[in-house]
This record gives C-alpha cells, structure tokens and sequence, in this order.
C-alpha cells in the first residue's frame, strides 16, 4: 500500500479536500475484499445474499453522490429522485415493453444521466445549501410526478407496478437471489472501476479543482459550467443504474419507495461512509440497512430515537466516517509492522 | 442371546418406535413456524415513518396474543408474535417479509400494513406458499383466491363502501349534484372508483372532483370551490383530519348538502368532535366495527371484554382510536382460525381454515355484522351498516348492507 499518500490524508482533516487516491482502497486489500463477496453466496441463505444485494445497490447510489459531492464539491438531496426514475425506467421497460431485464440498466442509466444533466444546466446558478434545496425539491416532487393520471398507464400510479424477477440463466444451479447477487456484484465491481478511472482522468481532476476552488479552476481553464453539469449527471445516471437494479431485485415499484427519506437516507450513507472515499460509500450502505434493524431489535416504540442516538454515536466518534476507521485502522498496521 | 435373535429384537424395537412415532405424525402436522408448544406468527408494520400512526395495531395485537398465551395458548400452544418495521417503505417490506419467512421462520405473515407494501410481498409470499393472511387494507384486489390462494383481506374494502353509498344516493337522491373531495392516493381513488362504479351509467351526476395532497396543511379552498359547484350532495373521502376540518369548513360556509363521509374517518373522538357535534349533524357513513367513543356502546358486552382487555394488558392504549379496536377485532380473527386448524399447523391447512369461517361474530364488530369466508370469498368482512350522526353518536339505520367486491 503507498503509505505516502495515505499520510496526507491524516494531515488532511477537512473532508473538503480529499487528495484523488485517498479515495480508493489498495489493489491488495480490494482484490481480498472481491474474493470474499464471491464466494460468500456458497454459504449463506437466500435472505442473506438479497441483503448483500441490496447493500450493493445502496451502496452504488450512495457511490454516485459521493461522486458528486466528494468528487465535485456540489450537494444533493434529490438523489431519491434519480433513483425512482431508473427504478421506473427499468420497471416500465420489463412488463411493458418486454425488454430484458439487462438491458434495461443502460437505458435506465442514459435516462437517469439526461434528467440530471438537464437538472444540472440551471442549479449551476445555486451552489451549497441552495443547491442542497433544489435538489430537495426535486425529490419531494418526484413521488406526485409518478402517481399523476397522465402516466398512469405505464407507471400503475399510486399502486405501482409488479416486476417479474428473473431466473438464473443459461441453466445455472442458482437461487433468483444467488443469481441476482452475482448480476449485481459484477456491475458494481464494474461500476467502481469506472468510478475510480472517471475521478483519476482529466474529468476528475476537473471535478476536484472545481470543489477545492471554483475560480481558481477557472482560471486554469476548467471549463466550470461544463463539468459541474457533467459531474451532475454522471452521478444521476449511476443513481439511475441503482435504481434499476432495485427494480429487478425488489421486483415491485411503488412512489411510495421512493419518498425524500430515501434520498436522506443516501446522504447519510455517504456521511457514515466518509465523504470522498468511494469504498466507503458500501459501509455506508450496510449502515443505512442494517442499523435502523439494530435499533428496531432494541426497542420497537423508540426505534426512531435509538436510530438517533447511534448515529449521533458515530458522527461524534468517527466525524469522517468509515474512512477515518480505515486510516486509523491502516496506521495501527503500520505500526506493529514497526 | 445369538447374534440374529439380538438382530431381531432390535429391528422389532427399531419397528415399533417408527410406527408409534408415524402414529404421532398423523396426528400432528406442522408446517415450518408450528411446534407442539408454539406458533410463530409474522407481521409487518409501520412503526415509523408516515403511517406510523398505525403502528398501534400492531402494539395491539401484540398484547392480545400476550393474552392468549396467558391464558394457555391455542390448543396448548403459544403465539410468538414477530412484528417488524416497515416505515410504509416497500423495499423495506419486502426484506422485513423476506427475513421473516427465511430467517425467522413463521407460519403465516398475518396482517400486514399499507396497500403498497401488501403488494410489493404478494407474489414473493404466494411463491413461497406462505399465507398473507388477513392483510390491513381496504383495496379491493385482495380478494383474488384464483390468483393469489395464499393472500386474504380482512375488512369491507374501499369500493363496496362507496358502492353502498352510490345506491343510497340513486335510490333516495336520483338528481343529485354530487360533489366529491377525494386524497390523492391509492385510498382515495379507490374509493372513488367504487363511486363511480356504483353510479354506473349516472356517472355524470358527479359535477365536480376535488383531490388533495395528503401533505397539504388545509383543504379550505377545496370546499369552497366545491360549494361553487352547486353540488348538492357531498361525498367526503378524506382521512381524519381533513375530515374534521372539512365538516368544520362546511358549517362555517354555510354549505349544507346531503353529506357522506367515508368510515376511515367515522370516529366520534377523533372527528365528530373536534370539528363540533353541532357541524356534524345528519352527516351519513357507515361502519362495521363499534366505535369505542360512542356512548351507546357503554354498557355493551363485547365493548366490556375489550375494555377489560385493554386494562390488563394494553393499558397505554388511547381508546379513542379505532386502530385499537381494528386490532383486536383482527387478533381474534386469528386466534379462530388457529383454533379451526387443531393439531395440524400447515400452511395450507392455515388457508382452508381461513377460508372456512362461518357467520362467526366478535365483540368488536357491529350486532349483525359477521365474518364469512369461503373458497371463492376471501373477503372476511363485507359488511357494512349506513348510519347518520345525531345528537353526540351514530344512529344506524337500515338493514346490514354487503357489498362484496371481488379483486
């Protein structure tokens, strides 16, 4: 691992300014990471890997606002938003139109991407909290959109739309959710790489210059306009893929699925994950899943409050989340390597 | 003792454990989630989020079977209740459903909450031949045994009540200028479309459909414009609060028409009241469960046991609240369906059970009312009875009405 770089991180505190490869894990420790989530399925229950599914799916979303608020300094509270387009994309597609449900993803994703760059052309005016409440209200609107009378036909409105989970193809001896924990793991992994390339291109470093100085980027001839609408919708259109993948997973659609707790709840997920640190977006993920079913297992009545109070837990702990767990984790290494 | 004699006797002895052990299992059968002392029962429920308000059903029920067991069980075995939180999210549902059949292992999923979370787990449950039984929605298509053998509603869905209406509305007011205010969701446009089902080919005695959004702070201007209309007849499809501020904005207006509000919103505690007995007089609805704040139930002897139950083992419960009594109306439906199955605890036995009900009352539902299923009703309840408020309570009127829809 290049201890280096891992250093500046440390000296580094301000979530603001992560240096580009502080944003991934090491090849060694991905690669064990990769292994472990391939042979996991052989072990466990059904219900086990739909739940690593799903964390994988939350896990992309949170991924593609971590792109855009980590990688491009720009906040949104409108991801539900995005997610519920992919999500019906790919639902309106497969009982619909009889699409296959693969091919599906792309079309979800180009749709997704389209809305968010559109969206994005007129919130380059806003920036920071302003922006935040944009994007707010995109995603409480997007719930009334997909009831209206007009789409009805193709959208079910208010009671949704069934999707037809698929089976393992080519004959394989697979459970649907063993099927579907591989489909979804080979995007991710797929979806990652891309995500690690696009922030270490000449696009990412323009995202980057933009967060850490507007005018300063610029100045240096990063066209402003061009890449925050960019970083917008490369981030809508992967919440899109996420989306659509939740579709076939779940295999049901609904507005009420899509309401503004899901986009808080993506933002926390990158919160808890660390801001800018893309591997963090899955721990993220699995803490927006699994903690909310901690804190229903210790008390039904409060388990609102009890939600409350570990993440208030963590955020006092580990203010940078996942990533601040990791670094400390890889010092310590470092140490008794010593 | 030779080695084949040795042989012999330990095949016999091998033999006779094996019959008497199959004579055992002809006598019980269980299914996963059933055991000679317990049976687990699965139920999802939105604790938190924006229907949390109905998370007292499942608090309810809960403390019923708390009941149950403290009185010795079904057939000598206990209820384990598994309930879980949903927050009205489907995706959410749909793990929580999953974790409970695969996970936790129940019998049956029993009564779960929202129409679109009863969706999102209603193909998953009938694949995996799991009863989702008795589920808390008034929609219309869970009555759909053809399709879906292992799902069962509970209570009079949306449709047949409007439909009740719409005859009343042909048969006493067959000019009438009917004015609706409906929320804009599945509820509300399902019972809107039983309206206009009942209304059939007169459809256009509706002149005028006002919707809401469930999150408006006020629905004032819609009444206004509905007095505009010219209407005539109102018919109130709005969920308690609006309801009480609806019947609040009328009086207020001066609006009087023929006014008919939807059950869910029946209640003398949390509607009539606060929006004013004297707004609300001759309004028409109808029920099929007893309404706790209503005075004419006081010395009723169903109302006492329910009373009785909740000082024991509910006592928090505010009794003002109809979910309480949904509750433990559909906790009892239960129990008699557990008690119908007898020492054969399969799921499939659980279904025919269910859907062998006859004319069976409970406490909590209105004299007259009954729950009857059969192979081809998996309507449990649809009846329901017109009443009209006068004074502080409902009068009922008229006979016991069915309206049963199918899915």
């Amino acid at each position: 691992m290049s201890a280096a770089a891992e250093d500046a991180v440390t000296e580094a505190p301000a979530v603001e300014a992560v240096p580009k490869r502080a944003m991934t894990l090491g090849t060694g420790t991905s690669l064990a990471i990769l292994a472990a989530l391939l042979i996991a399925p052989l072990f466990v229950k059904n219900f086990i890997a739909f739940q690593m599914t799903m964390v994988m799916i939350y896990g992309i979303a949170v991924l593609a606002l971590n792109i855009l608020t980590g990688g491009s300094g720009q906040f949104s509270l409108g991801q539900s938003a995005f997610y519920a387009l992919g999500a019906y994309t790919s639902a309106v597609l497969m009982e619909n139109a009889n699409v296959n449900y693969a091919l599906t993803l792309p079309i979800a994703g180009l749709v997704s991407f389209g809305a968010g760059y559109l969206f994005g052309k007129p919130a380059l005016r806003l920036s920071g909290i302003y922006l935040a409440l944009a994007t707010f209200a995109l995603a409480v609107a997007m719930p009334q959109f997909l009831k209206l009378h007009f789409f009805e036909s193709w959208t079910g409105g208010v009671q949704g739309l069934v999707v037809m989970k698929p089976d393992a193809p080519f004959g394989l001896p697979l459970s649907q959710d063993k099927w579907l924990y591989y489909f979804t793991l080979a995007i991710t992994v797929a979806i990652y790489i891309g995500s690690i390339n696009l922030l270490r291109s000449r696009s990412g470093r323009a995202f980057m210059s933009i967060r850490d100085n507007e005018i300063a980027a610029s100045a240096m001839g990063v066209d402003v306009a061009k890449y925050k609408t960019l970083a917008f919708g490369v981030s809508a259109g992967i919440t899109g893929i996420a989306g659509g993948l939740s579709a076939i997973v779940v295999a049901f659609v609904a507005p009420d699925s899509y309401t503004i707790n899901l986009a808080i709840s993506l933002f926390l997920g990158m919160v808890v994950g660390g801001v800018g640190w893309l591997p963090g977006s899955f721990v993220g993920a699995a803490f927006i899943i699994f903690v909310p079913n901690i804190a229903e297992s210790i008390s039904k009545g409060l388990s609102g409050a009890v939600f409350g109070v570990l993440l208030f837990i963590v955020i006092f702990l580990v203010p940078h989340g996942a990533r601040q767990v990791a670094i400390a984790a890889q010092l310590l290494m470092g140490k008794l390597r010593k | 003792m030779s080695a084949t004699t040795k042989l012999a006797v330990l095949s016999t002895a091998l033999a006779v454990i094996a019959a008497s052990s199959s004579g055992a299992l002809a006598q019980k059968k269980y299914d996963t989630g059933a055991t000679d002392t317990e049976i687990k029962i699965g139920n999802i429920m939105p604790y938190s989020g924006p229907a949390s308000a109905y998370g007292v059903i499942g608090k309810t029920e809960e403390a019923y079977f708390k009941k149950i067991n403290a009185e010795g069980g079904i057939n000598g075995r206990k209820i384990n209740f598994v309930s879980y939180d949903d927050g009205y999210s489907p995706p959410k549902t749909v793990e929580q459903a999953r974790k409970l059949v695969e996970s936790d292992e129940v019998l049956v999923v029993f009564n779960p909450l929202g129409t679109p979370p009863n969706t999102a787990i209603q193909k998953y449950l009938n694949s995996k031949k799991v009863p989702q039984l008795f589920v808390a929605t008034g929609a219309t298509k869970w009555n759909d045994p053809k399709n879906f053998p292992w799902t069962m509603g509970w209570q009079p869905n949306y449709q047949s009540e409007t439909q009740i209406y719409a005859k009343y509305i042909l048969k006493n007011f067959p000019n009438a200028k009917i004015g609706v205010l409906y929320q804009n969701d599945d509820y509300g446009k399902d019972y809107l479309k039983g309206l206009k089902d009942g209304l059939g080919a007169k459809t256009s005695m509706i002149v005028l459909e006002e919707s809401y959004e469930v999150s408006a702070p006020t629905i004032d201007s819609h009444i206004v414009k509905l007095k505009a209309s010219g209407a005539d007849v109102f018919v109130n499809i709005t969920t308690p609060k609006f309801a009480a501020q609806a019947i609040k904005k009328n009086a207020e207006i001066g609006w009087k028409p023929v006014h008919f509000l939807n059950n869910v919103s029946a209640s003398v505690g949390s509607v009539m009241k606060p929006a004013g007995f004297e707004n609300g007089q001759d309004i028409i609805s109808s029920n099929y469960l007893k309404d706790p704040t209503d005075a004419q139930w006081k010395s009723d002897a169903g109302m006492k046991a329910w009373n009785e139950f909740l000082d024991k083992y509910y006592p928090e419960a505010n009794r003002a609240d109809a979910s309480v009594m949904y509750g433990y109306t559909v906790a009892q439906g239960l129990v008699q369906v557990l008690k119908q199955c007898g020492d054969n605890l399969t799921r499939e036995n659980v279904m025919k059970q269910a859907a062998s009900i006859k004319d069976l009352e409970l406490g909590g539902l209105l004299p007259g009312v009954k729950v009857n299923t059969s192979a081809t009703d998996f309507a449990p309840i649809s009846q329901l009875q017109l009443m009209k408020f006068k004074g502080e309570t409902w009068e009922r009127f008229g006979e016991v009405l069915s309206g049963d829809v199918g899915g």
